[in-house]
C-alpha cells in the first residue's frame, strides 16, 4: 500500500564544502519517514530549482556555512517563483546570524534553523507545514 | 613497573575495594551513567591503577622527548625552551582589511601569521566568476592575483614572520605568489618560514574544496615537495590534517587514523615520484583538533606521535630522526562552540587550549566566542589570543615536559588509542590505501556514521552541551558581529578588470600555454606557475588551464 | 486532464506532479494513465542494474550525454531502497548526474522502492509510461541489484544492462545464475582496477555455456565510466540490441508479455484489495484467530471458508 511521503531536497548551494549538517539532517529526515534527495556540493540556485521541480519535492532545505546565504537563499526562492513553484516550502540552516533572519524571511525563506537546533524541531516543522 | 608479586597483591586489593567500598557507595547512589566512554567509544575506567600499565614499558613506549618514538614530545625541552607558536587563523574581505588584522595581531603578541582565503580563492575561481557571487571575501581574504598578495603582506617582513596558509587545491599558486612577494621584498627564499596546508585527501573526505582528481592532485603536491626541498628549505610543504575530519564528526581515534593514513599516501606518492624519504619527510607537518575530552585528546596526541614515528622508521625506512617526528599545529574545536550563551565558548576554548598544550602542540589557534555565528570581531579574537597567553604565562603547565605522563589513566588511554588507530590503518591498507578508501566512500561513511551518532546522543540527552540541551536561557541576539561588506565583491571585480588592462596580456597567454604543455607532460609545474604568477596571471586563469588538462574531481557520496 | 495536457506540452512541473500522483496511488493517477496510454510505446526503455559501488549512476550520466548528441529527449529514473524501519529514504543518485540537471531535454527523477521487493517501486512502470507519453525517447531506469531480487527490471526494460565491477568481494560468486539470465549487455566498469579482465572473461565463459538457448548473445564490455572510456561502444551495443529486438519480433513479444502481466497484476491487486477490505470490514478473519491459535482449525480451511463466502 502506498502512502504519500514528504519529499525533501537537501541542498548545498555555493562553494561551501561543509556537509556534516546537511548529511545529519538528511539522515534525520529519512529516519522520520521522509524521502530525501541530496544534491551534493556546489549547487547553483538554477540546479537546485531544476532538481526541486523534477523531483516534485515539498520542501527545499538548504545548508550553508560560508556566509553567502543572503545572496544565495533568496535567489532560489526567486527562481522557484519564476518556474511556478512558489508553493514549495524553502527552509535553511547553517552559520546564519539572527540578525539576517528577518531579511531572509522577507525574501520568502519560511524559516531558518540555526546551530544547535535539534533535528526533531526541523522534522516537526516540516510535518506541520507541508500538506500532502 | 611493579614486580609480579606485588601486582597480584594489587589485583586482590583492587577487587576488595570494588566489591567492598565501591559497592557500598553504589548502593547509596548509582554512578551518573550506565557506561562511561570516550568520543571514540573507549571505555573509561573508574579508577586508573598500576595494573593498567602492565603493557607500558617506559623506554619502549614512552622514551624521552626529542627521541624516538617521541611519545612525550618532539623537542627535548618543549615549552621550557620555546613556547608554542600562537598563530590565529585570520582573513576576510579584501587584502587591505586582512593586512590590517594581521598587523593588529602581530602587535598584540601573536607570533606567526595564518592566512584564511575565501572559497573562490580556495577552489580556483576568480572573483568575476558567476559561481563566486555572494562568496567573495566571506570566509577569508579574496586573492585573485599577485597584486592582491602584495597588498596582503604590505609592511610585513617575510624574513621575520612565519606564515601558514590554509590553501589546498590551489596551494602551488598561492605558494608561488608568496615566493614572488618575498622576491620583491628582497628576501632570500632560504629565509622563508611557513606552511601550506596542501592536503587534498582530506578535502575529498571532509572539507570539500577540491578541484582536480586524486592523481594530478598528488602530482602537484609532490611537485611542491620537490620545489621546496631545493629552493625553500625551511618551508613546511604540507599540513596533513585531522582537524577537519574531526569537525566533520569523526571520533578522536578516526581523526588520528585517517590523518596518518593520508600521510602514508603522501609519503608513498613522493617516494614513487623518485624522492628520497629523508629529503622531504622532515618538512611534513600535521594539523589536529583540540576537542572536549581533555584526557582523550592528550592521549590522542601522544599516540599519534608514537604511531607516525614507527611508520616513518619501520615502514618507510627513514633514517633521519627529523623524518620520524610528528610536528603539529592545533586548532580548538569549532564544532563544539554554541550559538547559545556564546560567552561559554571562551571557557570551552580555554579547556581545549589546555588539552593542546598538555598534548605538546607546536602551534595553536584558539577560536573566538562567536564562532558559531560569524567571523570574530577584534575584541573576541583578542580574548582568544589572551587565552593562549594566560595558559602560557600563568598556568604553570608549560614549565615541565609532558606532565600527564605516568598517569595510570592517560598512559592506558594512550595505548588504547594507539591500538585502535593501528586497526584502522590496517583496514585502510587492506583497501589499497587512503586514496582507494576515499574512492570507495569508506572514510566518508565512517565520518558520517560517527557524526550522526553524536547528534543522536545530544538529542537523546545522553551527551550534554551546556546552554544547548541543559542550562538553557532565553537567548539575546548577539550584536556587533563581524559583517563582510557585500561591496567587497564589486571591489574585487573592478580590480580584476583594471589588472587585466594593465598587464602584458600576450605574455600572460604565452606563459599559460607553456603551463598547459608542461601539465600534459611530467615536468615539475612550480617554475611554470611562478612564471605565470610574476606576470600577474590570475589564479582562475591558471586553474582553468589545469582544469582543462586534469579534469575535475567527481565526489563519491555515501550517506 | 489538465495536468496531462500540460505535461505533454512540455511543462516539467506537471510531469513531475503526475509521477507523484502515480507514486501515491492517487485516484487521479489512474485517470491520467488511462489518458496517457495511447501515446506510449515509442520510448526505448533501458534498465541499468548492478551492485552498489559499480558506478551505475556515473555510467548512466555518460551514456545519456552521448545520446544527447543525437538530440533525443531522455528520462532517467533512479530507484533506491526505502528504509524498512522508517519508510524513509535517502536518494543520492542525482549527485553523479548534476551536469544533466540543467539540460531542458533531460528529466531525472529519484524514486524509492516504498516497500516493493524486486528493486523497483510499484510506480516505476507508471513513471515510465508518463515519460514515454511526454515524448521522452530514451528512458533509463537505474536500480540497485545485488544479484538476486532485481527481476522487476527485466519486466520493465527493453534492454537490461548489468554493471559489474572488479574487486567487490568474490567475483565468481557474484556471477550468479540470476544475473546471467537478465542481462542483455554486461559492462565491467572501473576496468582500470585489478581483476577487471578476469571478471570479464569469467562472464564471457558463463554466457557461452548458456548460448544455445538464446538468439541474442549478450556482449561483455569493459568501461571506465568516469573517464568516459568505451561509452560509445556501449551505446552502439544498446542500439544493436534494439535493432535485434525489432527485427526478430522479440520487442513485440516482450511488450505483449509485459502488458499482459501488467493487466493481470492490476486485476489481482484490485481483487486482493477488495477481498482484504471485505475481510477486514466484516471481521471475518478475527473470529477465526482464536481457534487457529488453539489449533482447533487450520489456515487452509479458514481460507477456503473466506473464499467460498465471496
Amino acid at each position: 500500500m502506498a502512502e504519500s511521503r514528504i519529499r525533501v531536497l537537501v541542498a548545498k548551494p555555493g562553494l561551501d564544502g561543509h556537509d556534516r549538517g546537511a548529511k545529519v539532517i538528511a539522515r534525520a529526515l529519512r529516519d522520520a519517514g521522509m524521502e530525501v534527495i541530496y544534491t551534493g556540493l556546489r549547487q547553483t540556485p538554477e540546479q537546485i530549482v531544476a532538481a526541486a521541480i523534477q523531483e516534485d519535492v515539498n520542501v527545499v532545505a538548504m545548508s550553508l556555512l560560508s556566509g553567502a546565504h543572503n545572496h544565495l537563499f533568496p535567489k532560489v526562492v526567486e527562481l522557484l517563483k519564476e518556474k511556478d513553484a512558489a508553493d514549495i516550502l524553502v527552509i535553511g540552516g547553517g552559520v546564519i546570524p539572527e540578525n539576517d533572519i528577518p531579511f531572509l524571511k522577507e525574501k520568502g525563506i519560511a524559516d531558518i534553523f540555526t546551530p544547535g537546533t535539534p533535528t526533531k524541531k526541523v522534522v516537526e516543522y516540516i510535518r506541520n507545514n507541508v500538506e500532502l | 613497573m611493579s614486580e609480579k608479586g606485588t601486582l597480584q597483591e594489587l589485583t586482590n586489593a583492587k577487587e576488595k575495594w570494588t566489591k567492598g567500598t565501591v559497592e557500598k557507595a553504589l548502593s547509596k547512589y548509582k554512578e551518573r551513567k550506565e557506561e562511561f566512554v570516550t568520543s571514540s567509544g573507549i571505555p573509561i575506567t573508574r579508577l586508573g591503577t598500576p595494573l593498567d600499565l602492565q603493557e607500558v614499558d617506559y623506554l619502549d613506549n614512552l622514551g624521552f622527548p626529542g627521541e624516538y618514538p617521541f611519545t612525550r614530545g618532539v623537542q627535548p625541552t618543549m615549552y621550557r625552551g620555546r613556547l608554542w607558536t600562537m598563530r590565529q587563523y585570520a582573513g576576510f574581505a579584501t587584502a587591505e582589511e586582512s593586512n590590517k588584522r594581521y598587523r593588529y595581531l602581530l602587535e598584540q603578541g601573536q607570533t606567526g601569521l595564518s592566512v584564511a582565503f575565501d572559497l573562490p580563492t580556495q577552489i580556483g575561481y576568480d572573483s568575476d566568476e558567476p559561481i563566486a557571487q555572494g562568496e567573495i571575501g566571506k570566509v577569508g581574504v579574496a586573492i585573485d592575483s599577485l597584486a592582491d598578495m602584495e597588498v596582503l603582506f604590505h609592511e610585513i617582513p617575510l624574513d621575520k614572520v612565519s606564515t601558514s596558509m590554509t590553501i589546498n587545491s590551489t596551494a602551488a599558486i598561492l605558494l608561488a605568489m608568496y615566493v614572488v612577494v618575498a622576491e620583491k621584498q628582497g628576501v632570500s627564499l632560504e629565509l622563508l618560514r611557513g606552511t601550506i596546508q596542501n592536503d587534498i585527501l582530506k578535502e575529498y573526505s571532509a572539507r570539500g574544496t577540491y578541484i582536480f582528481p586524486p592523481s594530478p592532485s598528488m602530482r602537484l603536491i609532490t611537485n611542491i615537495f620537490e620545489f621546496c626541498a631545493g629552493n625553500v628549505p625551511q618551508w613546511n610543504t604540507i599540513s596533513i590534517s585531522g582537524y577537519h575530519i574531526r569537525e566533520a564528526g569523526s571520533t578522536a581515534v578516526q581523526e588520528v587514523a585517517f590523518t596518518l593514513a593520508d600521510g602514508i599516501a603522501y609519503v608513498e606518492a613522493a617516494m614513487k615520484a623518485g624522492m628520497d624519504v629523508d629529503n622531504f619527510a622532515g618538512r611534513l607537518s600535521f594539523f589536529f583538533n583540540a576537542h572536549n575530552d581533555l584526557f582523550e585528546e592528550v592521549a590522542k596526541f601522544r599516540a599519534a606521535r608514537k604511531v607516525w614515528a614507527k611508520i616513518m622508521k619501520e615502514r618507510f625506512g627513514a633514517k633521519k630522526p627529523r623524518s620520524w617526528m610528528l610536528r603539529f599545529h592545533t586548532q580548538t574545536a569549532g564544532s563544539t562552540l554554541t550559538a547559545q550563551q556564546p560567552d561559554n565558548n571562551v571557557v570551552r576554548v580555554a579547556m581545549q587550549t589546555l588539552a593542546a598544550v598538555l598534548g605538546g602542540t607546536q602551534s595553536l589557534h584558539t577560536n573566538s566566542r562567536e564562532e558559531a555565528l560569524a567571523l570574530p570581531s577584534e575584541e573576541s579574537v583578542r580574548i582568544a589570543l589572551r587565552t593562549q597567553q594566560i595558559v602560557a604565562y600563568e598556568s604553570g603547565v608549560p614549565e615541565t615536559v609532558d606532565p600527564l605522563a605516568g598517569s595510570y589513566y592517560v598512559e592506558n588511554l594512550t595505548l588504547e588509542v594507539e591500538k585502535r588507530v593501528w586497526e584502522y590503518i590496517k583496514k585502510i591498507d587492506a583497501m589499497g590505501g587512503a586514496v582507494k578508501a576515499i574512492e570507495q566512500g569508506y572514510i566518508q561513511k565512517e565520518i558520517a556514521d560517527s557524526s550522526y551518532a553524536y547528534q543522536k546522543e545530544i538529542e537523546a540527552g545522553q551527551r550534554i552541551v551546556v546552554g544547548l540541551n541543559k542550562f538553557q536561557v532565553e537567548e539575546q541576539s548577539l550584536q556587533g558581529l563581524l559583517q563582510v561588506d557585500p561591496a567587497v565583491g564589486e571591489t574585487q571585480i573592478k580590480r580584476l578588470q583594471e589588472l587585466k588592462k594593465s598587464r602584458d596580456n600576450l605574455a600572460v597567454q604565452n606563459k599559460l600555454a607553456d603551463l598547459q604543455q608542461a601539465a600534459q607532460g611530467n615536468d615539475n609545474l612550480m617554475p611554470y606557475i611562478l612564471d605565470a604568477v610574476r606576470l600577474y596571471a590570475t589564479e582562475g586563469e591558471i586553474c582553468n588551464v589545469l582544469r582543462d588538462v586534469f579534469g575535475e574531481y567527481r565526489p563519491v557520496e555515501i550517506l | 486532464m489538465e495536468l496531462v495536457q500540460q505535461a505533454r506540452k512540455g511543462n516539467r512541473r506537471a510531469l513531475a506532479r503526475l509521477i507523484t500522483l502515480a507514486e501515491n496511488e492517487a485516484t487521479e493517477a489512474v485517470e491520467a494513465l488511462q489518458e496517457l496510454y495511447a501515446y506510449t510505446g515509442k520510448a526505448q526503455v533501458i534498465g541499468i542494474t548492478g551492485p552498489p559501488g559499480s558506478g551505475k549512476s556515473t555510467l548512466t550520466d555518460k551514456l545519456v550525454k552521448e545520446l544527447r548528441k543525437e538530440n533525443k529527449k531522455i528520462g532517467i529514473i533512479a530507484v533506491d531502497p526505502t528504509s524498512p524501519f522508517t519508510g524513509g529514504a535517502i536518494l543520492g543518485d542525482r549527485i553523479r548526474m548534476s551536469d544533466l540537471c540543467l539540460d531542458e531535454d533531460v528529466y531525472i527523477r529519484s524514486m524509492s522502492t516504498r516497500g516493493s521487493l524486486g528493486g523497483l517501486s510499484a510506480a516505476t512502470g507508471a513513471a515510465i509510461k508518463i515519460l514515454d507519453a511526454c515524448g521522452f525517447e530514451y528512458i533509463f531506469i537505474e536500480t540497485v541489484g545485488v544479484g538476486q531480487s532485481e527481476v522487476d527490471i527485466v519486466k520493465m526494460a527493453d534492454t537490461t544492462i548489468v554493471v559489474m565491477v572488479p574487486g567487490l568481494g568474490d567475483d565468481i560468486q557474484a556471477i550468479k545464475a540470476g544475473i546471467l539470465e537478465i542481462g542483455d549487455l554486461f559492462v565491467v566498469n572501473k576496468a582500470d582496477r585489478e581483476g577487471a579482465h578476469r571478471v570479464a572473461s569469467e562472464l564471457q565463459m558463463m554466457l557461452e555455456i548458456n548460448s544455445e538457448k538464446v538468439q541474442w548473445q549478450p556482449p561483455v564490455l569493459m568501461s571506465i565510466a568516469h573517464q568516459n572510456k568505451n561509452i560509445l561502444e556501449i551505446v552502439q551495443e544498446i542500439k544493436k540490441h534494439h535493432s535485434y529486438l525489432q527485427e526478430s519480433g522479440q520487442l513485440v513479444v516482450k511488450r505483449r508479455a509485459r502488458i499482459k502481466n501488467e493487466v493481470l497484476e492490476f486485476v489481482s491487486k484490485k481483487i486482493y484489495q477488495q477481498i482484504v477490505d471485505k475481510v477486514e470490514q466484516k471481521g471475518m478473519l478475527e473470529k477465526y484467530l482464536d481457534k487457529l491459535l488453539k489449533k482447533e482449525t487450520n489456515p487452509y480451511a479458514v481460507a477456503k471458508i473466506i473464499l467460498e463466502k465471496e
